[in-house]
């Protein structure tokens, strides 16, 4: 068994620094996963195998002449494929962005890049990050390392698989509605939803833009808040960005929960949670009640019109972002069409996967003259209501705690022929992004299929390091596990090169889809 | 035709704002250049691009606002106008629709029947478009975007207007407000101006507007009022026969001297109106409101008093000179360098304005510097040259702003006192022209005058015409 791979980003990053490490070594290790692990897991759209080489000696370089000190210096990291990344394939597993190479780099990626990370490559997702499974992807549907039957979860399911699988040793995700929580819940990571604001939006192909927040994903507490330190940067070219001198989120990794207010609320325990989702999740307050926090339960108010006013808004936003994927500029442009508006209309309706044309036609119809009142007014309203609940609730709990979906996985191919019930699953998530809150998801044991359960920690706005101290508290208490697919395919791994691929060294889905669908 | 009808008519006036970067990134905003070399992802919609609001579009928006008497929305918003087009990279348009920075302001045009209100709806921001070329030759359609994301203010007014006269006085007094103001250069032929024309009839006494049409491709205040005549013919001619006049767009070609129909109310696009959420409020504190306030330059009707008082002009020179801030601004710097304002203004009012018209120029054109006028007025002052001569290099100071000295010296263009060269060119005039000293000797003073200028014919025009004067006489009465 390769240990490196077992290893946390943090404790990576630290034998780096020692020279225990090298990070060509690192870089070729996780290169090496990849090759086993992505057949079965399909975690990334694009990988970039010469360029993560290349990264790895100027980083060494760098590292050796003292230039890069910080404790994430080397160590190879995962990017969501819905941030620009310059000169490397960006597609938001759309086919309307196949062959769309940005020319800048998203801005928490590049202070990623500051800190030496060496990026592998761009991890698979729901098409546009619309969807809770990684299933409407156009490049392939993503599984569950823990059970390759089920589901990663989603939006962000290719970061946590790749996570989860050791494909990497963490990834940024991005989280509009629960999209970095309920796919670590799924595959058994830590991942952490930002208060919006903390990391600059910029180079972030926006979904919904009032609700994206880019976080990051890890195998443990310790790595998820350093690697948010990282990535979290006032940046004057996002207006929505919020300079915060209370970024030292690592600061925050403190064993004591002693005198600390966590409430549940009542209406995250009610009808529609699996049994033994709610047991593992009671079992986890009971241990942060132990350590000497004091827990109780309390009511959160409007929790059912939490979907509904997310629905509104975040279509609403996305019906007009993805307006400028129209085959004009840069991405799929079809064959044949007649004319300029037939020319988007075939681009668009060819180019763009049902789940997402849903989201636009819904998002066009609210906005549409008559009805902007009616449903996009009201969801605003519905949104400042909820902030209020979480304002009242943040002045009785440091924490709020509960589930982080309803559920365990599901098995593949269950969740897309019901949108609704799919909606439905993103109950526990869905109002931190509408209150702009940061929430987090701690892996908090398996279910009786051995799937994981996810913990879920909300914060009030900038008091990141409540729930960061809560889930490092809580983590004592139990060791990260990887699934076997991860341990199984290291005791077989060592890294080929990048034989057989392209000539320039980056391995890319898109080809490969496109070669089924003819 | 038997009823007496009035046209009532509305603008939408976009004007170009005078910022050296866009509104939303930090292209510049230059006229001109290669396309696609003024741009970045921001203003080209590339995929995760923001916006970032220019401070200086909001300054500059409420510098028009406060001049021209609006209300100061000090909480204001930004709106996406969703459209498809492929000169909007995003195929949505940056606006404000619900909350736009001002709101209900005037200004006082001159009419006919004396000084008159039109009301100003609105002003709200916003960016302008990129350009399409179409090339017939390769049958194809190319974008250049280094428009797209320039920085625009669209000044709605209230139908107050009745006649293309109030509609040109209107917009004269909003481009000298504007131009004083510093916050555009007003061009209508290069597109920073540009007007939309919402046009209806109604039988005079009417209390009801009547339908009305929106006129589109307007670059000239000519091209405006014959549009609206047309339009105004156009409608009642409808009337008339007892049909209706249908709500739509129409666009004016002012070749055809006619309009044509491009889309109607039936097919408007729902714009999809909603706040954009990469923009966060504007909100204009009280400070700043007031540091923007304080900051107003002069504008016109103060100029108007200055001029009259502080250089002793009379009212005509004053009208004239503030009639464009450019000329204003020329008169200024060239009396700081050489005093003698009336002398100045002469040499604009006369000479400049002359040579504008003769080129079909507006004062927005004159290129030459205030410090060559200065000189030439100096060279004048100190009988360097002479009237006529200073003419002549005047326009060559307004044609190519050359130095005047150097202009004089390398064509010989200086004054000639010598009096033995001044005596004998004299000398000799008289000699060829008996008659004329002939008919002086007899009690004809016009007869000298001829004799001088007979004398400068010789001389070039550049003889000193007091002393030509003083040694013709002395010879004559010898």
């Amino acid at each position: 068994m390769n240990s490196l791979l077992e290893m946390t980003a943090v404790q990576l990053g630290g034998k780096i620094k020692s020279r225990e490490v090298g990070v060509v070594e690192a870089a070729k290790a996780a290169l090496a996963q990849i090759q086993a692990v992505e057949p079965a897991v399909c975690a990334y759209v694009t990988v970039d195998e010469a360029g993560a080489l290349r990264q790895a000696e100027a980083v060494q370089k760098k590292i050796d002449a003292g230039e890069l000190t910080g404790p994430l210096a080397g160590v190879p990291a995962a990017v969501k494929d819905n941030m620009c990344t310059e000169g490397l394939l960006t597609t938001c597993s759309s086919k309307i962005l196949y062959n769309f190479v940005p020319t800048y780099t998203a801005e928490a990626v590049l202070n990623l890049q500051k800190a030496g990370a060496v990026i592998l490559g761009k991890t698979n997702m729901d098409e546009f990050a619309m969807g809770s499974t990684t299933e409407t992807s156009a490049f392939g549907v993503t599984r569950n390392p823990w059970n390759l039957e089920h589901v990663p979860g989603g939006s962000s399911g290719g970061s946590c698989a790749a996570v989860s699988a050791n494909e990497c040793f963490y990834a940024l995700g991005s989280d509009t509605g629960g999209s970095i929580r309920q796919p670590s819940s799924f595959c058994g990571v830590t991942g952490i939803k930002p208060t919006y604001g903390t990391v600059s939006r910029y180079g972030l192909i926006a979904y919904g833009s009032s609700l994206d927040q880019i976080g990051p994903i890890a195998k443990d507490v310790s790595d998820c808040a350093a690697v948010l330190e990282t990535i979290a940067s006032y940046d004057r070219k996002d207006s929505t960005s919020i300079p915060r001198k209370d970024c030292d989120f690592t600061s925050a990794l403190v064993d004591d929960v002693k005198g600390m207010r966590i409430g549940i609320p009542r209406d995250y325990l009610g009808e529609g949670l699996d049994g033994e989702v709610k047991a593992a999740i009671l079992q986890a307050a009971k241990v942060l009640e132990e350590k000497g926090a004091v827990v109780e339960k309390f009511d959160l108010s409007l929790v059912e019109y939490a979907i509904p006013a997310y629905y509104v808004i975040a279509s609403a936003e996305a019906s007009s972002n993805l307006s400028r994927f129209d085959g004009v500029k840069y991405g799929f442009r079809a064959k044949e069409y007649e004319g300029l508006h037939n020319m988007y209309k075939r681009s668009r309706s060819e180019g763009f996967g049902p789940e997402v044309k849903r989201r636009i036609m819904l998002g066009s119809f609210v906005l549409s003259s008559g009805y902007y009142d009616a449903y996009y007014l009201k969801a605003l309203r519905t949104k400042a209501l909820i902030k209020k609940a979480f304002d009242k609730a943040f002045e009785k709990y440091d924490v709020i705690l509960g589930p982080a979906s309803p559920s365990t996985a599901p098995g593949l191919g269950e969740s897309l022929g019901d949108p609704l019930k799919m909606y439905l699953g993103d109950i526990y998530t869905i109002s931190v992004n509408l209150a702009g809150l940061p929430g987090m998801t701690v892996p908090c044991g398996t279910d009786s299929k051995g799937l994981p359960i996810g913990l879920q920690l909300i914060g009030d706005c900038f008091q990141e390091k409540n729930i960061i101290r809560a889930g490092y508290a809580f983590e004592q208490s139990r060791k990260y596990e990887s699934p076997k697919i991860a341990r199984d395919a290291q005791a077989a791994a060592g890294y080929g090169g990048a034989q057989g691929g392209p000539a320039d060294g980056i391995r890319n889905r898109i080809a490969e889809t496109a070669g089924k669908e003819a | 035709m038997t009823k007496q009808y009035e046209t009532v008519i509305g603008l939408e006036v976009h004007v170009e704002l005078a910022t050296k970067t866009k509104i939303f990134c930090g292209c510049s905003t230059e006229f001109g250049g290669a396309p696609n070399t003024h741009t970045c992802p921001v203003c080209t919609g590339m995929p995760g691009s923001l916006p970032v609001l220019n401070k200086q579009v909001v300054e500059y928006a409420l510098a028009v606002g406060l001049a021209t008497n609006c209300g100061i929305n000090q909480y204001c918003k930004f709106d996406r106008k969703n459209y498809f087009y492929p000169d909007n990279p995003q195929n949505y348009q940056i606006s404000q629709l619900y909350l736009p920075i001002c709101h209900d302001g005037w200004v006082e045009i001159e009419t006919a029947a004396g000084p008159k209100r039109i009301g100003i709806h609105e002003i709200h921001m916003e960016e302008d478009a990129g350009k399409l070329i179409h090339d017939e030759w390769d049958d194809c359609s190319l974008v250049d975007y280094n428009r797209s994301g320039v920085p625009l203010i669209e000044i709605v007014s209230e139908p107050d207007m009745r006649s293309a006269d109030e509609v040109i006085a209107y917009l004269e007094k909003l481009r000298l407000i504007i131009q004083y103001l510093g916050a555009s250069d007003c061009k209508l032929q290069e597109g920073s101006m540009r007007a939309d024309v919402n046009l209806s009839v109604r039988e005079v006494g009417a209390a009801q507007l009547g339908t009305r049409t929106e006129m589109k491709n307007l670059n000239s205040f000519k091209a405006i009022a014959r549009a609206i005549e047309g339009e105004r013919k156009r409608q009642i001619e409808l009337l008339e026969e007892g049909r209706r006049v249908i709500q739509e767009t129409r666009r004016w070609d002012d070749n055809k001297e006619s309009s044509h129909a491009m889309r109607s109310k039936e097919d408007a696009q729902d714009y999809r109106y909603f706040p954009d959420p990469d923009l966060t409020p504007v909100v204009i504190s009280d400070e700043w409101l007031q540091a923007v306030r304080d900051r107003q330059p002069e504008l016109r009707t103060e100029k108007l008093a200055r001029y009259q008082q502080e250089y002793q002009l009379p009212l005509y020179d004053a009208e004239i000179l503030t009639g464009s801030k450019h000329l204003a601004d020329i008169f200024e710097a060239t009396v700081a360098l050489c005093g003698r304002p009336k002398e100045v203004s002469n040499w604009l009012m006369v000479e400049a304005m002359r040579l504008l018209k003769e080129k079909e120029q507006d004062p927005e054109d004159l290129t030459f510097s205030p410090e060559n006028l200065a000189a030439l007025i100096g060279m004048v002052e100190k009988n360097m040259i002479n009237r006529t001569v200073a003419k002549t290099v005047f326009e060559e100071i307004f044609a190519h702003d050359v130095d005047p000295q150097a202009y004089v010296a390398e064509k010989g263009l200086g004054m000639v006192s010598d009096e033995g060269e001044l005596r004998r060119t004299i000398e000799t005039v008289i000699a060829d022209n008996p008659q004329s000293v002939e008919d002086f000797r007899n009690g004809k003073e016009k007869a000298m005058g001829f004799l001088v200028g007979q004398t400068m014919r010789a001389m070039k025009g550049k003889a000193d015409p007091a002393k030509v004067n003083q040694i013709v006489r002395e010879l004559l009465t010898k």
